[in-house]
């Protein structure tokens, strides 16, 4: 009877122990999202004024000390380049963190031209999938990363929802991780703004705190309904970025990826890499404890029971 | 004895100047010639032919909003700029900033009462609205059309003498 009893108290224990699990886990996953430091930077890059100068490559490419490129920066034939057979348009690289593609798009004689570089997201899916922990968000609203700490495991090349991270092909020794920094070193951190908004001539992009860029281009959007398209890209998108874009073509025609979800990418493994850590620190404790309160139960019942049988 | 025909010339043409004045007001005070040096670090200054421009755009305030000219016709703004009246600065850089992003600018953006919290710069101002108006009326689009790249410009973009070699695989991808 007792060996049954105590069969049914572990069992219960079990049960009871995957409760109290289970129950953290939900609340970490309802912990919510980090929506940016308050007082961060941003950029707002308005694509109905770009007019495709390359400018911002040029400005890019002497800030960061990257190499010569292969083509002049006033040589505008890379907008009619293409790879993977027509496919896919530019796209950074290890030496060059920004690049402007052109667009046609259907009801508009005019092209469009989209900047990419870097979102720096706020919840950055590079930084988190970092394992080496390469990855910072500044204050400032920056993503940069630290190349001596990168092993070059190309994670955050896989987790980065933009498909920004560029990797050092060309190093034969200690490859790294190579992707638009904010300009941070050099000028965010000093209040400036990147090389590229400070050149750009048209100034298509504009730097500052990104709670004030959102009301911005909100009232940009409210005041010429028909010139632009109701959505700020950026403003949600896989939790939000420093870097937002208004358009005056669909996005999707762009380029831009309309599918991704606003929830940050971490979202989807928070609840389960919440247990983890609960997983490492609770179950030996408690069942190191349940073994050592089960064995000296069993060492009481064969004292009792010699006892019994000594009395009997 | 040959003083007097020269006070006589000179009272003349001063009769003229006065006569002028009043059809001209703003056109006398306006400059020919506009010598824009913003991105001179890169560029050689451009001459933009100020007088040129008065007789192309149909008014003054085509270019210089509600500052001079006959005012502002758009309802946007008229809100406010209701009531023309010349202002006393009507050159670009006296509303556009010339540091864009300084500390103070990004500090105006934050201030939700100011309406033109989200005012373009020096330089944004002057391509938004040349450029605008050159792609219209087919005038000149290209960078150097208006300003020619000095050395510091072609090493920024790697041209003219700082040009790369030509590569044979240039844009065939990998």
């Amino acid at each position: 009877m007792s060996k049954v009893s105590r069969r049914k108290f572990l069992a219960g224990s079990l049960a009871g122990g995957a409760a109290v699990m289970v129950a953290p886990a939900q609340k970490a996953l309802a912990a919510g999202n980090f929506s940016g430091f308050p007082d961060g930077m941003g950029v707002l890059v308005d694509m109905t004024r770009c007019v495709g100068c390359r400018s911002c490559e040029a400005a890019c490419n002497k800030e960061q000390n990257l190499p010569a490129p292969e083509q002049s920066f006033d040589d505008y034939s890379v907008f009619d380049q293409t790879f993977h057979h027509g496919t896919q348009k530019r796209r950074p690289t290890e030496g060059a963190y920004t690049v402007v593609n052109r667009y046609e798009t259907e009801g508009s004689d005019k092209p469009t031209y989209r900047k990419i570089q870097c979102m720096h997201c706020n919840e950055p899916s590079c930084l988190t999938s970092c394992f080496v922990k390469a990855y910072t968000k500044t204050n400032e609203g920056a993503v940069i990363y630290d190349e001596h700490v990168c092993v070059g495991c190309r994670t955050c090349m896989v987790a980065c929802p933009h498909h920004i991270p560029a990797y050092s092909y060309s190093r034969v020794i200690d490859p790294v991780v190579k992707k638009c920094i904010f300009c941070y070193e050099t000028r965010v951190s000093k209040g400036k703004p990147p090389a590229c908004v400070d050149i750009c001539p048209a100034q298509v992009m504009t730097f500052g705190k990104r709670k004030d860029l959102l009301r911005i281009a909100h009232a940009r959007i409210k005041r010429n309904p028909e010139k632009y398209q109701d959505e700020v890209f950026g403003e949600h998108t896989v939790g939000g970025s420093a870097w937002m874009y208004l358009s005056g073509a669909p996005f999707e025609e762009l380029g831009f990826d309309t599918d991704l979800p606003t929830e940050p990418v971490i979202s989807n493994v928070k609840g389960f890499l919440g247990m983890v850590p609960m997983v490492l620190a609770i179950w030996p404790a408690l069942f190191t404890g349940m073994h050592l309160l089960a064995t000296k139960n069993k060492d009481h019942g064969h004292e009792d029971s010699h006892a019994e049988e000594g009395e009997e | 004895m040959f003083v007097a025909p020269n006070w006589h010339m000179k009272g003349f043409l001063l009769l003229m100047l006065a006569l002028m004045l009043p059809l001209n007001a703003y056109a006398m005070d306006a400059p020919d010639s506009v010598t824009i040096d913003v991105i001179a670090q890169y560029y050689e200054p451009a001459e933009f032919d100020h007088a040129m421009h008065t007789e192309v755009a149909e008014d003054c305030s085509t270019c210089h909003h509600h500052a001079t000219g006959t005012g502002t016709t758009d309802p946007y703004c008229l809100r406010c700029h209701s009531d023309y009246e010349e202002l006393d600065e009507v050159s670009c850089q006296g509303c556009h900033s010339e540091d864009t992003f300084s500390a103070e600018a990004i500090n105006r953006q934050s201030q939700q009462d100011l309406f033109h919290s989200d005012m373009i710069g020096l330089k944004g101002a002057y391509h938004q609205s040349c450029l605008g108006c050159h792609q219209e009326m087919d005038g000149p689009v290209g960078c150097e059309d208006c300003h020619a790249k000095n050395d510091e410009g072609e090493k920024l973009f790697y041209s003219g003498d700082y040009a790369p070699e030509p590569t044979e695989n240039a844009g065939s991808g990998h």
